[in-house]
């Protein structure tokens, strides 16, 4: 058990490597939202494997809370970026 | 032991389907394919990571990974529904990629939006 969660902590850390690569590299304020939202799941899904790991059920609220301020801040941040290029 | 093979399979997948979707996100070349690297590939990845995790604790535990998973599922087409709108209008997303472009005709460009 602790080889597959030792391969999937590494993936998920790859994963969040190529999505910080996308974030610097834009083009776009749009492009950099959708990698912030990325990185917002992956953080979720490597509590996830923490929670899995210790089968420690307290963390699991937190998951809830960081789906939903993650949520919120796409979100708020991409109505932003349109209004701000002088769309409606 | 079943469900400890069970949850490694699962997590597994989730794991790999989200470093595949990560890696579409660096190398898809336009706004709309990178959104859909990142809203298809994650979601799922998350949902089988989440599965991996219920069946690795107490059933009432599980309630509350099902509500994470209802959340990802609700937002995430929110979010990219909201990204391609700012995109299409703002002038980001390249046009000669679309296949089909429904709402060019409903959206002049002359049009303030």
């Amino acid at each position: 058990m602790t080889v597959v969660f030792t391969v999937v902590l590494v993936l998920l850390c790859a994963a969040g490597a190529l999505t910080l690569v996308r974030l610097l590299l834009g083009p776009d304020t749009l492009d950099r939202i959708a990698a912030l939202d990325v990185l917002v799941i992956l953080i979720v899904a490597a509590a996830a494997v923490y929670v899995a790991i210790h089968r420690d059920s307290s963390n699991i609220p937190m998951l809830a809370a960081v789906a939903l301020i993650g949520f919120v801040g796409s979100a708020t941040a991409s109505r932003l970026a349109e209004r701000r290029r002088g769309g409606r | 032991m079943i469900l400890d093979v069970l949850a490694a399979v699962l997590m597994l997948g989730g794991a790999v389907s989200c470093f595949l979707g990560a890696l579409g996100l660096v190398r898809l070349p336009d706004l709309l394919s990178r959104m859909q690297a990142a809203t298809k590939p994650q979601t799922l990845g998350l949902l089988l990571i989440l599965a991996g995790t219920a069946l690795r604790l107490e059933m009432d535990s599980a309630v509350t990974l099902l509500l994470v998973a209802l959340f990802q599922v609700i937002t995430a087409p929110v979010i990219a529904q909201l990204l391609g709108r700012s995109g299409y209008r703002g002038g980001v997303v390249r046009r000669d990629t679309l296949v089909a472009d429904e709402l060019a005709a409903k959206l002049p460009e002359d049009r303030p939006s």
